[in-house]
């Protein structure tokens, strides 16, 4: 679950790190009166799942109430990367002498939390990572110590040769890490870490992604979800226990299995045709799912034809034909369907489905053939 | 032979809920050598026809169980798999799916200290087939055969190893490594074993996007593997924009696009096939087109 900066901000205070007095806005109006609590110079910033805010002008510089008021009226509504920005952060402005970058997040390689510095912070740290590696610094984190003052030394040294700076720096690292530990997160990030003119050292971004996994412990997080339109979708279809993510396509998919999803549609888009969405439903495939399923591929007016394609494991074949079965009676569509089935018991399964009168096939490179063809052939009516 | 379970195995399960106890009955049906379960409160009963222990410590001590398999739930299963090896079993299977990250991080410091072996979590476990089932896996489709399968997903591992038994080529063992950000072993310490197992003539590595543990695999292959190897790797066409962050780019140091991993196996001189039926096709090219 990725956080917006205001909400990662807010953490960050929890935890004792130094951001801006900012103040979030819904509304071109609470902007402006932000502004007037917080004192001019402002920056109104964007509030989007999304990098690269600045750059597609989600980022204004105001020197007045009025100019706040002006820049949140544009930044509003704006489309940032397919997000709809529908709150801005007000934040006071500052004197910015230098750039840096921390972080932290697991090293699947290493299989530990590891924290990333680098004196080159700002907007392009992907690229710095890539044409200048030995400018970014690591420390790995045993999880059950914690990150140790003398390891957060040693990167902060690397970034600042003063050493009120460093200091400063290490604290902000250890309670970094104490963050990303007491919330549970996947990955946290200030870029830019700012020495500001006076010498101080202070979070002017924040980012938080926090582990899905761990949620259980953290039922209060669960308030912070601000879910964007295509995600509502996606959530809903998680309450109903499938993994949902639309796609530009038109052959709706359907497919117990992460791993045989993503099988499926490369296939498709192999043999020449376009997926139009990632859809997991689990291992069992219940009746009730299999309809919530269907009603979700039939909702995506771009859907021309569906292929649906189960390999039956422990849940056997037959059962799997007799709940599409069950299914398929509810739900009334004009969209082409096929079915490919295979695993134990597959010939029972699909002599009950095409009894049935659905085309029904044990092979998948055929399946998707046939679907690509009734996509192309037009599908619905 | 085989790698890592085979029919002398005793496996215990932890975890004896729905799912635990209809798989350890699926696991026993199937020839596992099933010695014992464990499950917090059902301690001196028994479930299809093995006794059923409080701890992991008591059923390892009482019956000699090596293997361990956890069902228990997310928020308990970290602290079950460190139960289970601190009782003395040397392979702990994961089958757990939704273990927080920073939990996983945690014990695989200790898994290591204790030299256990770690399959998962977030995995349908390893079979080899004809002799023991440790997982989830529908045990009908397995042949036993001279090829080594190493897979991070579920479902698309019965996909290719029905495809291959159909095509008359078995396997000697097959595991699914899982899908977690960490994980305990990964495809280098199975390619270890099967390096050195007599059985396997020939290993598929069957990859997904994300991370770089393809590109792990294919330097390990390249420097110390003789065995013939065949890649596979989904998810072209996944959905894009779903990765986090800058950092997570900068950790894994390199392209963890599908044509990037493609890319690199290939260089590596590793074979890849585009869709299920050519790692049919590439695994016959390797055996030297007998079945």
């Amino acid at each position: 679950m990725k956080l917006e900066e205001f909400q990662a901000k807010k953490l960050f205070r929890e935890y004792g790190i130094p951001v801006p007095d900012g103040l979030m806005a819904t509304t071109a109006e609470e902007a402006r009166s932000a502004a007037e609590q917080i004192e001019c110079p402002v920056v109104v910033k964007a509030q989007v799942q999304a990098g690269g805010r600045g750059k597609a002008g989600g980022v204004k510089l105001a020197r007045t109430p009025a100019e706040t008021y002006k820049a949140a009226e544009s930044i509003l509504g704006m489309d940032i990367k397919g997000f709809r920005v529908e709150r801005l952060l007000v934040d006071p402005a500052v004197s910015i002498a230098g750039e840096y970058y921390v972080g932290i997040t697991i090293d699947r390689r290493k299989k530990l939390p590891v924290m990333m510095a680098s004196a080159s912070g700002g907007v392009d740290i992907e690229k710095v990572a890539a044409e200048t590696p030995e400018k970014i610094f690591f420390q790995e984190i045993n999880p059950e110590r914690g990150l140790r003052s003398f390891e957060a030394k040693q990167l902060a040294f690397q970034l600042f040769a003063d050493k009120k700076k460093a200091l400063a720096a290490v604290s902000i690292m250890m309670r970094l890490w104490d963050c990303f530990h007491g919330v549970d997160a996947s990955l946290v990030e200030i870029n830019p870490l700012a020495e500001l003119e006076d010498g101080s050292i202070i979070a002017l971004d924040a980012k938080i992604v926090l582990d899905e996994n761990a949620m259980f412990r953290h039922p209060v997080m669960e308030e912070m979800r601000l879910p964007t339109r295509a995600e509502k979708k996606e959530l809903d279809a998680k309450s109903h226990g499938l993994s949902y993510v639309q796609l530009e396509g038109d052959i709706g998919c359907m497919v117990n299995g992460a791993g045989l999803a993503l099988a499926t549609m490369d296939l498709i888009k192999h043999l020449g045709g376009a997926p139009a969405n990632f859809l997991d439903i689990g291992g069992s495939s219940s009746p009730g799912k299999v309809i919530h399923a269907m009603e979700l591929l039939v909702s995506d007016s771009k859907v021309k034809a569906v292929f649906i394609n189960v390999f039956g494991g422990i849940t056997r074949c037959d059962d799997v034909a007799s709940g599409l079965v069950a299914a398929l009676q509810e739900i009334r569509t004009d969209i082409p369907l096929v079915i490919r089935l295979a695993g134990t018991n597959e010939e029972e399964g699909i002599r009950i489905l095409s009894d049935f009168g659905i085309t029904a096939l044990k092979d998948m490179t055929e399946g998707a053939r046939e679907a690509i063809r009734l996509a192309e052939e037009g599908g619905r009516g | 032979m085989s790698i890592l379970i085979d029919e002398s195995t005793r496996v215990m399960v932890q975890g004896l809920g729905r799912d635990g106890s209809f798989h350890a009955e699926q696991m026993k049906e199937y020839g596992t050598n099933i010695v014992a379960g464990v499950h917090p409160g059902k301690g001196g009963s028994s479930i299809h026809g093995f006794p059923v222990f409080n701890t992991a410590e008591e059923a390892a001590r009482e019956t000699g169980a090596e293997c361990t398999v956890i069902f228990v739930p997310a928020p308990f299963a970290a602290d079950a798999i460190l139960a289970g090896a601190n009782a003395g079993a040397g392979l702990v299977v994961a089958v757990t799916e939704g273990i927080p990250v920073l939990d996983m991080a945690k014990i695989v410091i200790e898994l290591k200290e204790l030299g256990t072996c770690l399959a998962g979590p977030n995995c349908p476990g390893l079979i080899s087939p004809e002799k023991s089932k440790v997982g989830i896996m529908p045990g009908g489709i397995f042949r036993r055969g001279p090829v080594g399968v190493i897979s991070r997903s579920g479902t698309l591992t019965y996909e290719v190893v029905n495809q291959l038994s159909l095509a008359g080529y078995g396997q000697s063992t097959a595991i699914g490594m899982g899908g977690d950000p960490v994980v305990g072993m990964k495809y280098n310490d199975y390619l270890e074993l099967f390096e050195e197992d007599r059985e396997t003539e020939l290993v598929v590595i069957v990859g997904e996007i994300g991370g770089t543990d393809e590109q792990d695999a294919a330097t390990f292959v390249k420097d110390r593997i003789s065995k013939p190897v065949v890649g596979y790797v989904v998810g072209r066409s996944a959905p894009p924009g779903k990765r986090m962050g800058h950092a997570g780019a900068i950790i894994s140091g390199a392209d963890s696009t599908v044509e990037a991993k493609v890319a690199f196996l290939r260089e590596k001189g590793i074979p890849v096939a585009d869709t299920v039926e050519q790692i049919v096709n590439l695994v016959g090219d390797g055996l030297g087109g007998r079945n």
